[in-house]
């Protein structure tokens, strides 16, 4: 469905996307992973043709991009990063306006409209102003919004962002239900739950070169001891000092926090209750602790 | 800027994005023909007949004729660039309307060709009523010859549409189009005769003068209204084309690297 090779993009003499190759599969749900700036979204404008690559080549739903980028994206739903419907229209007028765009007839998207606001659970709000709407609704009508030309497949560029709880497990509700009706999903994300909940595979990117690729389970247990021990406290150093080379397979001290990487972790734990001065959290390893080892803790911007 | 000039590519696509602005337009039609006619009329019918009733006859017409051709001109040209400096900027940058138009299979060019036919069609409204008022108070030599003002104002209002969406696409918010109309826009009402002949200013302004696109419109638009047929009709047609065209390729090179880099 998507075949990316050797994308490159270069702004100056920075490279924000360097040789990339990408294969997502129908009815396949990809992430991309990576820290602020890591070329998520300059990668996903490539694929959709808005900018040229200086390298490399894509093939969207079988179509060359960018050189035929605009029947391309006739198969393509996007959802991007910011909430661009359109205050001037109403929530049903944003729909009708956006089946235009696709050269749709009115009728042809008046038919579909019903369907799209009971996806987005917004049949009760068809004839409400955009600005009436909360976040949630916002993003739910960007989804259908996206879904208005019944597109094969799916970009989706950090769609629950600024969402809370409630907000984000409804989209992801609605994401459930377009993978299970067979649609192709690209995302990208920083919340790691999303792309471990969501995702078939994913890839992390970093300075525009992608890390790590495969699905979420096999990331982590390729890449991490499964358990993570979190230990902090008083006299942490000397324990990390006197024990925990001997207990953790791998260790490492962040701020006031040792982070022990093991197989065992009882046998952290057993060393740990000789310390009790010393608080720890025991848990499962999972795919942030992937994506820190990989991108580093250093902060982005 | 250089390396994203290039010929637009033009193509249908562009009707979507005008009937956008067309439906958004209608719900508000009522004020909006008011706001944006109102204004020119006052100031034509005011001058007209206050300091009109003062002046012997200006360039052999009546000083309320000679202002309608010259309001007739100024008017289109204020409403396409009001149209593409503040609603098109907020479609833009505001709403960033395009930029979700532009995920359907639309290009910057269909995008910027919409926003450009639109100014064209506010023009036209606000030409014909200004024109209306001509017709009803009889200010014309011949009323078949005023309905080429038609296509006049439609060019008039290519032109500046074109020249105003450079501005749209170098701005950083509302307050930088002071500039243009302190500047640009000003300058060009006061130098190319809609409210004195050109032949009253001094010879290097008058120079200036016969470069400006305003000047080009109304050497159109006021033989018209007199019942005659204007004279280097090409070259006053072709100027306004060229200004309106080099606006709308440069505008989009422009905002080419403003939105798509």
């Amino acid at each position: 469905m998507l075949s990316v090779r050797g994308l490159t993009k270069r702004y100056g003499d920075t490279e924000v996307v360097r040789g990339l190759d990408l294969h997502v599969k129908r009815g396949e749900c990809f992430g991309l992973l990576g820290p602020n700036g890591a070329g998520k979204t300059t990668t996903l404008r490539l694929l959709l043709g808005l900018i040229e690559p200086d390298g490399g080549s894509i093939e969207l739903a079988g179509i060359a991009v960018p050189q035929h980028a605009r029947e391309a994206r006739m198969k393509v739903g996007v959802v991007p990063q910011m909430d661009n419907l359109d205050p001037d229209f109403s929530v049903r007028e944003n729909l009708l306006a956006y089946g235009r765009y696709f050269g749709m007839s009115k009728a042809a998207v008046a038919a579909r409209v019903p369907e799209l606001l009971e996806f987005a659970g917004l049949a009760s709000k068809a004839d409400a102003q955009i600005a009436q709407l909360s976040g949630g609704m916002k993003r739910r009508l960007t989804l259908a919004r996206a879904l208005v030309h019944d597109p094969d497949i799916l970009f989706l560029d950090e769609p629950t962002t600024g969402l809370d709880p409630q907000a984000r497990h409804l989209i992801w509700q609605g994401l459930r239900r377009l993978i299970g009706a067979g649609k192709t999903i690209v995302l990208t994300t920083h919340f790691m739950e999303e792309a471990e909940r969501l995702t078939d595979r994913l890839a992390i990117l970093d300075h525009g070169r992608m890390v790590a690729e495969g699905a979420p389970r096999a990331l982590i247990e390729s890449h991490i001891e499964p358990a993570v021990v979190e230990v902090y406290g008083e006299g942490l150093e000397d324990w990390m000092r006197d024990r925990a080379g001997g207990v953790c397979q791998r260790f490492e001290s962040v701020g006031e926090t040792l982070f022990c990487y093991t197989s065992h972790a009882e046998r952290v734990i057993d060393a740990l209750k000789q310390a009790p001065a010393l608080r720890y959290l025991h848990r499962p390893s999972n795919l942030e602790d992937v994506f820190l080892k990989l991108t580093g803790r250093d902060l982005r911007d | 800027m250089i390396r994203h000039l290039r010929f637009p590519r033009l193509s249908w696509r562009f009707i979507p994005v005008w009937q956008r602005n067309y439906l958004v337009w209608k719900k508000l039609a009522i004020p909006s023909i008011l706001g944006n006619l109102a204004d020119p009329m006052l100031y034509m019918l005011g001058l007209g007949y206050g300091l009109g009733s003062l002046l012997p006859d200006v360039a052999g017409m009546p000083y309320l004729t000679f202002l309608a051709a010259g309001t007739v001109a100024y008017s289109t040209m204020n409403a396409a660039t009001f149209e593409v400096l503040y609603s098109s900027f907020s479609r833009m940058h505001v709403q960033r309307t395009w930029d979700a138009i532009m995920n359907a299979p639309l290009t910057l060019d269909d995008v910027m060709l919409g926003e450009l036919t639109w100014a064209v069609s506010k023009s036209l409204l606000s030409g014909l009523a200004i024109l209306a008022v001509i017709w009803g108070l009889g200010l014309y030599g011949s009323f078949w010859m005023t309905l080429w003002i038609i296509p006049v104002v439609a060019l008039v209002g290519f032109c500046f549409g074109g020249m105003g969406l450079v501005m749209n696409a170098v701005s950083p918010s509302y307050d930088f189009f002071l500039y243009y109309f302190t500047l640009v826009i000003t300058p060009m009402v006061l130098l190319c005769g809609v409210f004195f002949p050109v032949s009253q200013l001094p010879p290097l302004l008058q120079s200036v003068s016969a470069w400006l696109p305003l000047t080009h419109a109304i050497d159109l638009a006021r033989p018209l209204v007199l019942g005659k047929t204007p004279s280097d009709i090409v070259q006053h047609g072709a100027a306004l084309c060229a200004y309106g065209f080099a606006g709308y390729v440069i505008a989009l090179a422009l905002t080419r690297r403003r939105l798509l880099k």
